[in-house]
């Protein structure tokens, strides 16, 4: 009769970037069972519509995470002007996509960085993020702040970024794509990086279907599902197909997000040539009642922002649902039958942002 | 199946210049939109009161009958707010942050 | 508007039969969330097919909270129903990983559930010894 031992992993970990804890239940050096554990870092941030106006809840809302602000911001405002039914105007929509796919750029050159760490690789984890500052530089050049942008209000967005900045920024990015290059091969040919990934964490297409899987979690299974194909703001006027691979391990999710970051450059060139003159906000008068459910696509996957209002300056309920906290059920599966050794890998590949999942 | 193929990276990083920045000999270089430091010109204040109520992280204490003007730097997340705020355009952020402190002192503006 | 989002009301009688129905057509599950409303609470049962968004609006009285769990259909609805029960004080009979209120470990039980005001900063920190 083989003994069941049960190792805790977390929340102190050197692979974690955030605290979660898991409970393993191992035998033989194979995992059988996985029980997640999080609230390490519960802050109640949906209880504070309560006591702050919903015009500066933009500024919390941003602030609910580090690596996704900006989309978290922005899908706040979707969800006011929704309900308001306000009219963005177009300059500002064009902004907002810039940004975004600029956020989503800097976060999967963070997890490709991450990911590389997972398995011991210093140098590769290094330069991934040596690659992420110059990202950082546009952002900061453009909005003010390196990672919280605070560029985003209700009815608009608060600066302007003008057409020489634009024209330059996307020259610099499409200049860097070869040094991208340079480090994304490493990931897609080296021996070392694809003995550690493939074949490891198989996610089939139904299970990453049934268990609500979202973003490369599930595209990299061939679950064909991209938020961005709703056609939100300025992406109805841009072309654009999901990035989707077949095989469902870690080496595909991984070559989901590389895919990914030539996409972006190339969304915001093209957002670049179309961007039309114009004002930058629409004045926001009154208060909002009503209820609505906004669906972005964060770099994790589908974030849904509910709000429901009742005519006063607060909103009576604000519900967000992270991607990260739907892809856990999906995590708990992978993790079902691994080597205790490809544990962290596995955590890392959903790509977990645990201060989103627990706001 | 190929091995090794980051050694050629990491020599060319050998002989090319740091990426770092050797703070603190080296400056950082703080860009034009950098939101820094909040500045304030205490005879143009008129003490209404928006920045305060404004203020998301409540950094700001405005006294209109003393005339006083209080800011805690360590709350303040220079997020702009009191800078849009204001009617008579007194508060100016710069570009440079806060240099680091030894004791948590609040700010106070008391007009002339 | 972005899309078109339809939401029926059901009874927490019916619930589980209207879900198996949606499981079997190809829904995914997206969301469970919980507003409180004046008089009780609401759960809302968000799913979505091919970008179509559909809702499942349960009503639920303060006096009895407990909606049946539908994680035996979804799987993945015990995260979601265990962060209800953590922060609402829902019970859901049925659910598959049941954490018995430690999901979330606060400091105030259900904090959810009452108004800021009502919960006193005094009485946590003479609870924590503070």
């Amino acid at each position: 009769m083989t003994k069941r031992t049960i190792i805790p992993f977390g929340p102190q970990h050197p692979v974690l970037p955030e605290p979660v804890h898991l409970e393993l239940a191992v035998e033989d050096g194979k995992v059988v069972e996985a029980i997640p554990s999080v609230g390490f870092i519960h802050r109640g941030l949906e209880k504070l519509v309560e006591k702050k106006d919903f015009f500066d809840f933009v500024f919390v809302a941003e602030r609910i995470c580090g690596i996704c602000s900006f989309i978290h911001g922005m899908t706040y405002c979707m969800v006011i002007e929704e309900i308001m039914k306000l009219e963005v105007p177009d300059r500002a929509q064009y902004l907002r996509l810039v940004w975004s796919e600029l956020s989503r750029l800097h976060s999967h050159l963070l997890w490709l960085g991450l990911m590389a760490d997972a398995f011991g690789f210093e140098s590769l984890f290094m330069h991934c993020w040596r690659l992420r500052e110059k990202i950082l530089d546009i952002i900061e050049e453009t909005t003010g702040g390196r990672v919280i942008f605070g560029s985003c209000k209700v009815g608009g967005v608060r600066k302007d970024i003008s057409a020489d900045t634009l024209d330059r920024i996307v020259k610099v990015l499409h200049e860097y794509e070869r040094e991208i290059k340079e480090i994304t091969d490493v990931f897609i040919a080296d021996g070392s990086v694809k003995h550690r990934m493939s074949g490891v964490g198989v996610l089939s297409k139904e299970d990453a279907y049934h268990l609500g899987a979202v973003g490369p979690t599930a595209r990299g299974s061939g679950v064909d599902f991209d938020m961005r194909k709703l056609r939100y703001g300025a992406y109805k006027n841009i072309s654009f197909a999901p990035v989707l691979e077949t095989a469902g391990d870690c080496y595909s999710r991984c070559h989901v997000r590389i895919r990914e970051l030539f996409q972006s450059i190339d969304l915001i060139d093209q957002a670049a040539r179309k961007i039309p003159a114009g004002p930058l906000e629409i004045k926001v008068s009154g208060f909002p009642e009503g209820e609505f459910f906004a669906r972005t696509e964060q770099p994790r996957g589908e974030v849904i922002y509910y709000a429901k209002a009742n005519g006063t300056k607060f909103l009576q309920r604000l519900r967000v649902r992270t991607p990260t906290f739907a892809n856990i059920p999906a995590l708990v599966k992978i993790l079902q039958g691994c080597d205790v050794a490809d544990v962290p890998v596995l955590i890392l590949t959903i790509d977990p942002c645990i201060s989103c999942t627990e706001r | 199946m190929s091995l090794f193929s980051m050694s050629w990276v990491v020599l060319k990083s050998l002989f090319k210049v740091p990426a770092t920045v050797r703070y603190p000999f080296a400056q950082k270089h703080y860009y034009e939109n950098t939101r820094g430091k909040i500045m304030f010109e205490v005879n143009t204040c008129i003490f209404c009161g928006l920045c305060q109520r404004k203020c998301p992280a409540g950094a700001i204490m405005v006294e209109r009958k003393d005339k006083k003007w209080e800011l805690d730097r360590f709350k303040c997340i220079i997020c702009g707010a009191c800078v849009e705020a204001c009617p008579k355009k007194c508060i100016h952020m710069e570009h440079t942050h806060t240099k680091p402190a030894v004791t948590k002192e609040k700010e106070k503006h008391i007009h002339a | 508007m972005i899309e078109e989002q339809k939401s029926i009301g059901v009874t927490p009688a019916e619930l589980v039969e209207k879900v198996q129905v949606l499981f079997n057509d190809g829904w995914r599950l997206v969301q469970i969330g919980c507003t409180r409303l004046e008089n009780g609470l609401e759960l809302n049962y968000s799913f979505d097919k091919h970008y179509q968004f559909f809702n499942l609006k349960v009503a639920v009285a303060l006096s009895n909270p407990e909606v049946p769990s539908i994680s035996p259909v979804y799987w993945s609805a015990f995260i979601y129903e265990n962060e209800t029960q953590d922060l609402f004080g829902i019970k859901f009979p049925g659910l598959v990983l049941d954490y018995k209120g430690s999901f979330y470990k606060t400091s105030v039980k259900n904090p959810f559930n009452s108004c800021s005001e009502q919960i006193n900063i005094k009485d946590i920190k003479k609870d924590l010894a503070l």
